[in-house]
């Protein structure tokens, strides 16, 4: 008899099974979530059919075209209910009407129905009629000609929309920062008597306020072709509607799109959303700026806490003595990854906004007053705030693998009379830097997504311009790129989106699109950062360092 | 004293000592007086005395623990790293005290280079590894580091294997040609001192075989001190031999007269291998 029995199984093998489950369970849910997300998105792009269904209801017979947006059951036991996306909101008043499935007696797939993309009012939907053009001409729509026309008139429109964009934000926008600069001027030499400065400021403002005019005339006079031709289409309750040819942005027949068709029609529509800008209170468009905002808003965070980080870490690590004093400080600095994002929000409102940038401005843009410069929300600041909430993660990284590197390479350098800052400098550091970026990247991944506090510090729900493009503003610190300014972030605009847009059911699928997108930028920036971490430890690691 | 063991270790002796050029450097050019050491409230080294001769290998042999490797980290003052380290008595250096408080420890370290027992090359190229020293002190001319560079590679024989592939990573390099690539970082700022610990103890015995006529090569310039566990070691590459035993220097002569005629009895047994 041996004095240890076996039941066949070494001890704790059940362990492995739980700690597997652990696993399975967190990656299920993570694909749960990027299967929600990514299905829900992806119909912003995707061309639906357009059905005509026939609803008999109380004697009543009516008619809708549309979408079918979702098909869901009523209540528990009862019948299912579709929505469906009718479009016109302008002619509707809503663009969506849940119908009731039972009292569907028809559907159908129309022929020819036209799904026009607009300016204003989201989509309209229509059999196209007509085309009445300026020179009083029509085209009805049997016309050979009448597609094609349509298409040239769009793409005309559009040529002349990118020449009055160019003119209105570029030529006028110059013209009115002259201006601005020379009202400075005139305060300026009010305040300091300098009346000839004053009488040539004003004399420049008068010259400019001609130009001025001249270029908001052609704005106006190409404004008005833009509405010369309209193109009027029939609803779904036989009513005709025309829509003038300068709110269309795109228009496709998508009952008669083939696969192939569809497939090149979302990748356009994928390629827009990517690089145009929002309109309609953010609910239809592109998220460009965005996209821009939260890039360049990341980047700045992380050129701020990377060294604050790092010094900080240095000498917490190889300076300080270790006792309880600086084991107090280790565990404040990691508390402070546990304050409550909101709580730096409103602490970087108050310190950088009020206080660091209210000094700026009184010492430096003082003509300003009392229109802040730096004294109010901006990219700086909001990556300022961000910096200091995931300062600690920077610290117990950069700490951590400072503490990785051997004692040997330490002693080899030290050993040929290097000082402790040359050893630091030249060989701790490059070895550590792997597990710094490690740090960089968590820290980039929770700056990405925060939200609450940028709110308070610099995020506007749309920003008139980029935080980073051509021109060269007085306030730049780095010329291009205008620290001073507010900028739009994927996460507010999610938030925006759907919490604070006129009609939600139209913006949930934007949500997931732009939440998807969010999660793609963020997965670049690490990518990027993994990819410079790949490539230093193959640097420094080719051997039993 | 066995036969077997005596003939072994007579064997690895300088065949006689008329082969060696006339001995003419400083009889103390490190001189080590009344050297207490303390690691926090523990003693680790007693009342050490002794004198080291320039231009010869000096060997410190003893049990795991005896403090050699603790005297020979006190010479560089490497020990100034560990908390709590604390001493009594004076090491001179070419007649100055190491402890001098207005000396920066750094320039001392330039003078005292070291080699460790673990090869630690620095995760850069072999290029970068020998200079690094000159770098540190400032010299960025070209032309002076390839010079040095080629000169410390000469000297530790490892120029013919290395000078295709100076600008490779030193990790790249086997065992022992990373320990002659750390021999050659540190003579490359030519210091005065070379203090060795256990250079060859994690090298196989061929490696060890070209460190060991390296060590002979080396004191033709430098000043050598080495700590080693083997026996055979001391007595092929060392001029005097210094045996200790619980932090106390037990012994101290000449190597010929250290294992051929020990004069402590401890010596003895440690020698022949019955402790330690």
């Amino acid at each position: 008899m041996p004095h240890i029995k076996s039941n066949g199984r070494p001890a704790g093998e059940p362990l492995v099974w739980l700690t597997s489950m652990g696993l399975a369970v967190g990656l299920a849910m993570v694909f749960l979530l990027l299967y929600v997300i990514v299905t829900n998105g992806a119909s912003v792009f995707w061309p639906k059919r357009i059905y005509a269904w026939t609803i008999s209801d109380k004697g009543q017979t009516e008619v809708l075209w549309g979408e079918l947006a979702k098909s869901q059951k009523k209540r528990v036991g009862e019948g299912d209910e579709i929505q469906i996306y009718t479009g016109n909101r302008d002619a509707f008043s809503a663009s969506f009407r849940y119908v009731d499935r039972a009292v569907i007696t028809t559907e159908e797939l129309p022929k020819g129905v036209i799904a026009i993309e607009r300016l204003e009012y989201g989509n309209a939907i229509g059999l196209p009629v007509r085309l009445a053009l300026a020179d009083g001409t029509t085209i009805p729509a049997g016309d050979d000609a009448f597609r094609g026309r349509l298409r040239s008139l769009v793409s005309e429109i559009a040529n002349r929309r990118d020449v009055i964009s160019v003119l209105e934000k570029e030529r006028i926008g110059e013209n009115s920062r002259d201006i601005y600069r020379q009202d400075l001027s005139v305060r300026r030499g009010k305040r300091t008597g300098d009346l000839a400065m004053v009488a040539d400021a004003e004399a420049e403002i008068a010259r400019l306020k001609l130009s001025y005019d001249e270029l908001s005339a052609t704005a106006t006079a190409l404004r008005k072709l833009q509405s010369a031709d309209t193109l009027i289409i029939g609803l779904c309750n036989h009513k005709e509607r025309s829509i003038v040819i300068g709110q269309i942005v795109d228009f496709h027949f998508p009952n008669e799109l083939g696969l192939a068709a569809r497939i090149g029609t979302t990748i356009e529509n994928v390629w827009k959303f990517l690089s145009e800008n929002p309109r309609e209170a953010n609910t239809e468009g592109g998220i460009f700026p965005a996209i821009v905002g939260t890039f360049v808003m990341t980047i700045l965070m992380s050129v701020v806490v990377t060294p604050f980080g790092v010094l900080a870490a240095i000498y917490l690590r190889e300076y300080a003595r270790q006792g309880p004093f600086v084991r107090a400080v280790r565990i404040a600095v990691n508390n402070l990854a546990g304050v409550p994002s909101i709580v730096f929000g409103v602490f970087g409102l108050g310190f950088f906004v009020y206080g660091v940038g209210g000094a700026i401005d009184s010492m430096f843009f003082f003509d300003r007053l009392p229109t802040p410069t730096y004294g109010t929300g901006g990219i700086i600041w909001a990556a300022a705030t961000l910096a200091l909430m995931t300062v600690p993660v920077v610290i117990v990284a950069t700490e951590e693998s400072i503490s990785a590197v051997g004692r040997g390479a330490r002693e080899g350098s030290l050993a040929l009379g290097a000082s402790k800052w040359q050893t630091i400098q030249r060989i701790v550091l490059p070895a550590a830097v792997p597990g710094i970026l490690t740090g960089l990247i968590l820290a980039m991944a929770r700056g990405a997504g925060e939200v609450a506090p940028l709110m308070l510090v610099g995020v506007v729900k749309l920003a008139p311009s980029l935080p980073i493009d051509g021109t060269w503003n007085d306030t730049d610190l780095i010329p291009f790129l205008h620290l001073d300014q507010k900028f739009m972030h994927l996460g507010f605009h999610i938030y925006d989106l759907g919490f604070q847009s006129p009609d939600s059911d139209a913006a949930i699928p934007m949500v997931y699109a732009t939440t998807f997108f969010l999660i793609c930028l963020v997965l670049v920036l690490n990518l990027t950062a993994i990819l410079m971490r790949e490539r230093l430890r193959k640097k420094f690691a080719t051997g039993a360092f | 004293m066995s036969t077997a063991t005596t003939a072994s270790l007579a064997a690895a002796l300088p065949q006689s000592a008329a082969d060696q050029p006339p001995y003419t450097g400083n009889q103390a050019y490190i001189k080590i007086s009344t050297f207490d050491f303390f690691y926090g409230a523990h003693q680790a080294l007693f009342d050490i005395n002794m004198d080291i001769p320039e231009r010869q290998v000096t060997a410190f042999i003893g049990p795991s623990g005896c403090g050699k490797s603790t005297l020979l980290r006190n010479i560089n003052r490497m020990n100034d790293l560990i908390d709590g380290a604390n001493h009594r008595g004076d090491i001179l250096v070419g007649g100055k005290t190491i402890f001098d408080r207005n000396l920066e420890v750094t320039s001392l370290r330039k003078r005292i280079g070291m080699v460790f027992q673990k090869s630690n090359p620095f995760p850069k190229s072999i290029y970068e590894n020998v200079v690094y020293g000159l770098r540190t002190s400032g010299i960025s001319d070209r032309r002076i580091l390839d010079a040095a560079c080629e000169e410390a590679l000469r000297g530790s024989a490892l120029w013919d294997e290395a000078k295709d592939r100076l600008q490779q990573s030193a990790l790249g390099l086997s065992g022992g040609q990373q320990q002659r690539l750390c021999i050659a970082r540190a003579v490359a700022i030519k210091p005065e001192v070379l203090l060795m610990d256990e250079p060859c103890s994690a090298l196989d015995p061929i490696a060890t075989g070209r460190v060991e006529e390296l060590i002979l090569e080396l004191k033709k310039q430098f000043t050598v001190v080495i700590v080693t566990h083997n026996m055979q070691q001391a007595a092929r590459v060392s001029d005097r031999t210094a045996f200790f035993y619980l932090g106390k220097l037990i012994e101290y002569s000449k190597t010929l007269s250290i294992f051929t005629n020990p004069s402590v009895k401890q010596t003895e047994d440690y020698i022949t291998g019955r402790f330690g």
